[in-house]
């Protein structure tokens, strides 16, 4: 295989984990609405929780898509 | 984004080029595109807080938009601190105002205008790691001035088991040490993506319109520049998700760093 297609490749495989990260994040905020429903007084307290989880399930997406931009533009 | 062959090219966005070269004992400081945006964001800032900090007695629009915000900045520092956090806030608030106004200085349509562009300075790791190290520095500094080598206890939380205190002082250490790396990364690379996606799809729009088949232009173009309106929206809300989160860490670090555990 040529170096430029395995590159390519690599890169393509590397959005599988932004996906799966689009996951985490779903699941994140899904979470935190059935909580929030069941009990909607305690909601409000809990924003800064949510988005910690935010900020951690979305960084794994986003160091996917550095290693997809780093195999594109410069490996 | 360049005509010629019509080849969607999403990094040139980022490219800093030096408006003024200046010359420092052989380094490069030249005045850049970066630096001017730096300068207009605080610009904004200025003009912002300038006006909403006329202490009124009936405050209006302008004052309860910046009280707005200094509130906001508060009640998070006070309720992930505690009373001592009220000390902090004009850092966190600091970092989160520059955050803010330059992510949305990045989203600003100054393309509009022939020649210009705009420049998001925080899609650039340089100055996202100056940030993260503002806050990562403060949390060290505060953290041995406070408690002295007593800092380290923060690495053996209460009620680790003897067996395992070879590992967990590791693995907090760890996860310690990567903290300034995911402030920085995360920030940078939002913005970064954010921007990349949006290139692309306005070399969608763009090349569509220019295409030689005429069935291109509203089948490719149209569902491209909708698609356009809602990724913009949703980086609108990037924005602003990414300022909150970089001050909510600081603050949570500093937490670390007041109270240890």
């Amino acid at each position: 295989m040529e170096a430029e297609a395995a590159k390519l490749i690599g890169a393509g495989l590397a959005a599988i984990g932004a996906g799966l990260a689009a996951g985490g994040v779903g699941n994140v905020f899904g979470s935190f609405l059935q909580g929030a429903l069941r009990n909607p007084a305690a909601a409000d307290s809990q924003q800064g929780r949510l988005f910690i989880g935010f900020a951690a399930a979305e960084l794994l997406g986003l160091l996917a898509f550095v290693v997809a931009m780093i195999l594109i533009f410069v490996a | 984004m360049a005509g010629e062959s019509g080849k969607i090219d999403p990094m040139h966005q980022f490219q800093i080029e030096p408006l003024a070269k200046l010359d420092l004992f052989g380094y490069d400081i030249s005045f850049t595109n970066s630096s001017l945006f730096m300068l207009v964001v605080l610009g904004a800032i200025w003009i912002f807080m300038a006006g909403g900090m006329k202490r009124e007695l009936v405050p209006g629009r302008w004052q309860m938009a910046v009280e707005g915000v200094t509130g906001f900045i508060n009640n998070m520092m006070s309720s992930s601190i505690g009373p001592e956090g009220k000390k902090y806030v004009p850092l966190v608030f600091s970092l989160f105002m520059f955050i803010l106004f330059a992510n949305f200085m990045g989203m600003m349509p100054i393309g509009i205008v022939p020649g210009a562009h705009a420049f998001t300075v925080t899609s650039h790791l340089t100055v996202t790691a100056v940030l993260a190290v503002l806050s990562f520095g403060t949390v060290l500094v505060v953290g041995f001035w406070r408690h002295g080598l007593h800092f380290f206890s923060l690495f053996v939380p209460h009620g680790t088991p003897w067996w395992l205190l070879w590992l967990i002082p590791l693995i907090e250490l760890f996860s310690f040490l990567i903290r300034p790396f995911s402030l920085a990364l995360r920030l940078f690379v939002a913005m970064t993506a954010g921007h990349v996606l949006m290139k692309v799809l306005a070399g969608f729009v763009i090349n569509g319109l220019n295409a030689e088949a005429l069935w291109v232009a509203p089948l490719v173009s149209l569902p491209s520049f909708i698609l356009m309106i809602g990724i913009t929206l949703l980086e609108l809300l990037v924005c602003a998700i990414q300022a909150y989160v970089f001050a909510l860490l600081t603050s949570l670090y500093i937490n670390d760093a007041v109270n240890l555990h």
